[in-house]
């Protein structure tokens, strides 16, 4: 390697060295113009076919040699077999040349792996550079995106500045509009006040012109004074009946307050005493589970809730002292939430705890439900039954009112109803007739009474005034009278006589009688 | 149900005593008294004018007949009919009058609300309660007639004058913090007034009855506030309705608002139940029961109908207020409450053909009535929780928790019914058309669908 080393850097130098042979071989050797296409190892052969000839042979050795030396190839020269001669010692020369291929093969060697680096190298570049050119146009993408955010940003921006701005004008103008109701307002209030100044003004001016007027006075009439409702008398107006008015508002406003204190205070003993019910009822479902679980605290809790019932319990007595009221209060309601908290808690757990414990429960639940679903079909079926109990009445009933309208059964009923109608109607006018008849024969029997009234009436006072003529005769000494007096007296005994018999005298009177009324 | 028959009245001045014993009409200038159990006329007097305005003395004895043209007030008594008494105002006119809740005092209000005349019956001494605020409503009396609070408007500013109604003297008067104070209301336990403000401003505010700012309450500034206030009879709650369609309830112990109340147009994800009437035309009965058409006396001009529950979600329709104008048509303009305190009804203004109903004790919708018309009035009825209302057709609405009916009114040439009044036990509704009355009596309650 160390000699690959050199050779290359020999080779570099002589590279470099060959270029600066190439620039220093036209000043030395004026026919190698070619020399400079070194590089260009493969098509230099017709070069070195020109480069030696016959007659330059010892030129062209030395030349060689010198190369030689340069390429540090010192020790093989090339000499010539003789001075003068033209054949070459061929050991120098084929060392020359074995070493010259050696070189060549390792320049060539190095040549296929620079080119082989130089491959991979520029794959790798073209690589680098793809990506490159992709990282670029992701980069120029982004850097697009970007700007298009800021874009969009900006316009957001600018939109709540506008939108704070349209905010902040509303406000103002809310703002406004208060300041303009409350103006408007006061200023409302204050023409108002004025106009009802003046209204007050027109007023006393009216009222003064009513008043003076007195064209029609202003009077109540009354029959008579009525009393006092409740009957007293009026009591004059004095000082003690206003302090005693006072007394009375007083009285009363007391009396509204102390019912209300009372209901007050009855409702609170009331909520007070559920309360209690209540913690004592917690505290009682509470106590016979926690002592498995929680053991010490549980029991400790449990004293303190009774110690805390049992002062509460001598606190309740005492509840007329305002102190202990709420000193009471607050203990009561602070038990009863953490009695409360205890149970949630329990019932939480329960819930979290297994089927077997939830099944218990549910047990307890089902069996009443079951009865409740049995009494609920019960009274289902019952409903139903009323249902079509109801439906078969209204049915009946309707074929009741439906038949009666059939024509023949119709006919029938109704021929029925009717002849019944008409013999319940003979017999009513049979009745009719009876009755008339016998309205007929008593109105006439009152007639004829009436009548025969009259009659006896005229002949009593026909009688009473001959009577009184007879005794006025009587006192008089007029003797003619006294057969006219007679003949009365006559006349009254008739009648009289009628008057007493029922006999055919009366009846015949009376025929002759009707027949002169008819 | 029975229904009388039909009675004239004018002006729908029809009102049952308080006693519950006898019902006084105005026909045009005479005044009809009946007992409402046979609807005999028992007494009947006549009035120098139309009669404008009418009411029952608190011990149903008188009767009051307000003639505003006139500036005339006559009063009748029913034990005496020869007693007369008229009280002229003269001419500072007059705008409205009332009854004190003794029944021996009447109220006049003069022409542009100069002042309020106190006139007695008993002494016929009058007393003046100058400048007397013009609002809708500017005089409430409590519940147990004791005080009367009055709402004065002086120099710009509101004043509530509490006055003892016994001998009419001054016993608070305090200035307000409204702006334009709108109304007052005693609560009904006679404890506390609550006055309100103008539309313009939403605020109520809560005084004791010693004239104590108990309590201020502002849902929101700037936008159209109060527009109905009302207390639930135990006293318990303040409903205010507003015009931004809500409802909100205030409770008597801290006077915050426990709840609000919202009359969305589509009704979704609640537990009630929605109301709607269906029109049944008379022909396509349905096949089960001839036999209830007939008895209900179906006519061809007379439609009936039922209400159908409809499934949620449900669109209620909306009519949607000119914005321009004052006063618009939308809010909540009218609250009513049952006599237990457990319902409260109300109407939207912009929903005009909806009623709703919610329950106080779960806070929530109980059920939506819907009508094919507009709704005119509704009341609830004295005792138990029935709901009466009416939509200016000849039909009567009635709901309660069981259910919903509704019912002809059974007379001819259709009689509309454009108002109506529970008579004082919950027996009967007076139901007043334009120029007609028509006594209703409930025998059982009304309860399927």
């Amino acid at each position: 390697m160390g000699e690959w080393w050199t050779t290359e850097t020999s080779m570099e130098n002589y590279e470099i060295s060959s270029i600066s042979h190439v620039t220093m071989s036209p000043s030395r050797r004026n026919n190698l113009v070619s020399m400079y296409s070194f590089p260009l190892s493969k098509s230099s052969y017709s070069v070195i076919s020109a480069f030696c000839t016959e007659d330059n042979i010892p030129q062209c050795i030395s030349y060689i040699n010198q190369e030689l030396a340069s390429l540090g190839l010192s020790s093989t020269c090339i000499e010539a077999i003789s001075p003068g001669d033209t054949g070459l010692s061929t050991v120098p020369a084929l060392n020359a040349m074995y070493e010259l291929l050696q070189i060549h093969r390792r320049s060539m060697c190095n040549l296929e792996e620079l080119e082989r680096e130089q491959l991979r190298k520029s794959s790798t570049l073209e690589h680098i550079q793809m990506s490159n050119t992709r990282l670029k146009d992701q980069l120029e993408l982004s850097i697009r995106e970007k700007s298009g955010l800021h874009e969009t940003e900006r316009q957001l921006q600018l939109k709540i500045k506008t939108l704070q701005s349209c905010l902040k004008t509303e406000k103002d103008e809310v703002q406004k509009l208060q300041s303009v109701i409350a103006s408007r307002a006061s200023q409302y209030s204050h023409d108002a006040k004025r106009k009802e100044r003046e209204a007050v003004k027109l007023k006393e001016r009216l009222s003064q012109l009513l008043i003076d007027r007195k064209d029609k006075k202003l009077a109540i009439d009354v029959l008579n004074c009525l009393g006092r409702a409740d009957g007293k008398r009026r009591h004059w107006k004095t000082t003690k009946a206003t302090s005693s008015h006072e007394d009375e508002m007083y009285k009363s406003l007391l009396s509204d307050y102390e019912a209300s204190q009372r209901s007050l205070m009855l409702e609170n003993a009331e909520l007070k005493k559920v309360l209690q019910q209540m913690k004592k009822e917690m505290m009682h479902i509470l106590s016979p589970r926690q002592p498995s679980t929680r053991g010490a605290t549980a029991d400790d809790s449990q004293e303190q809730a009774d110690l805390d019932g049992e002062a509460k319990g001598g606190d309740a007595s005492r509840e007329s002292l305002d102190q202990y009221c709420e000193h009471a209060r607050e203990q009561l309601t602070n038990s009863i939430r953490q009695q409360w908290r205890k149970l949630r808690n329990h019932v939480e757990r329960l819930d979290s705890q297994g089927t077997s414990q939830n099944q218990l429960e549910s047990n307890k639940e089902v069996i009443p439900r079951e009865t409740h679903e049995d009494e609920m079909e019960r009274m289902r079926c019952e409903v139903q039954q009323c249902r079509e109990f109801i439906h078969a009445q209204q049915q009946l009933l309707q074929q009741q009112l439906n038949t009666s309208f059939d024509d023949e059964t119709a006919a029938l009923l109704n021929d029925c109803y009717t002849l019944e109608e008409k013999e319940r109607l003979k017999e009513e006018w049979r009745l009719f007739e009876e009755q008339k008849r016998n309205f007929e024969r008593e109105r006439k029997n009152f007639t004829e009474a009436a009548i025969r009234l009259g009659r006896e009436k005229k002949a009593f006072e026909e009688d009473r005034a001959s009577w009184l003529k007879n005794q006025f005769l009587n006192m008089t000494p007029f003797t003619h009278r006294r057969r006219y007096s007679s003949s009365d007296g006559q006349s009254a005994l008739s009648i009289s006589k009628s008057v007493a018999s029922n006999g055919l005298n009366l009846t015949k009177i009376t025929a002759s009688l009707r027949v002169e009324y008819l | 149900m029975n229904f009388s028959e039909v009675f004239k009245q004018t002006n729908q001045l029809c009102k049952v005593s308080p006693d519950g014993k006898y019902l006084a009409t105005c026909v045009q200038y005479r005044l009809v008294v009946r007992d409402v159990s046979t609807l005999q006329i028992l007494q009947l007097y006549t009035c120098l004018d139309q009669v404008s305005h009418m009411e029952w003395s608190s011990d149903s004895l008188f009767i009051l007949c307000a003639m505003y043209n006139r500036g005339l007030v006559q009063v009748w008594s029913l034990e005496q009919p020869d007693w007369h008494c008229k009280i002229d105002e003269g001419s500072i006119g007059l705008v409205s009058s009332r009854w004190s809740p003794d029944g021996r005092h009447i109220l006049n209000t003069t022409e542009f609300h100069l002042r309020v005349t106190v006139w007695s019956l008993c002494t016929k001494a009058v007393s003046y309660i100058k400048y007397p605020k013009a609002c809708q409503k500017g005089i409430d009396f409590s519940r147990d007639g004791r005080y009367m609070a009055l709402a004065e408007r002086r120099d710009c500013k509101d004043y509530v004058c509490v006055f003892v109604c016994d001998d009419w003297h001054l016993l608070r008067h305090f200035e307000t913090e409204t702006q334009d104070l709108a109304g007052l209301e005693w609560s009904p336990n006679g404890c506390v007034l609550a006055v309100w403000d103008s539309c313009l401003e939403y605020k109520v505010l809560l005084y004791s009855l010693d004239g104590r700012l108990l309590s201020t309450y502002s849902a929101y500034e700037w936008s159209l506030g109060v527009k109905s206030v009302s207390w639930s009879p135990s006293s318990q709650f303040l409903a205010i309705g507003s015009y931004d369609e809500k409802v909100r309830i205030l409770n008597h112990i801290t006077w915050k608002k426990i709840t609000q109340f919202e009359h969305p147009a589509i009704i979704d994800n609640t537990k009630a139940t929605v109301y709607k009437e269906a029109e049944k035309r008379p022909g396509v009965g349905s096949d089960e029961m001839p036999l209830h058409n007939i008895t209900m006396g179906a006519t061809l001009f007379n439609t009936q109908s039922k209400y159908e529950i409809c499934p949620l979600p449900v669109q209620i329709p909306v009519v949607k207020p000119d914005p321009d104008r004052a006063s618009p048509k939308i809010g909540i303009s009218v609250l009513a409450f049952s006599s237990d305190s457990r319902y409260l009804a109300t109407k939207n203004d912009n929903m005009a053909t909806a009623v709703w109903v919610w329950d106080m004790q779960k806070m929530s919708l109980e059920a939506v009535l819907e009508q094919t018309s507009a709704v005119r009035c509704f009341q609830w009825d004295p005792l138990r929780p029935r709901l009466a209302l009416c939509a200016g057709n000849t039909k009567l609405y009635l709901w309660s928790p069981g259910g919903c009916v509704s019912v002809q009114v059974p007379t001819e040439g259709g009689f509309q019914v454009q108002s109506l009044n529970w008579h004082c036990s919950g027996d009967s509704l007076i139901l007043l058309g334009k120029e007609q009355l028509c006594l209703c009596y409930m025998d059982t309650d009304q309860e399927d669908k």
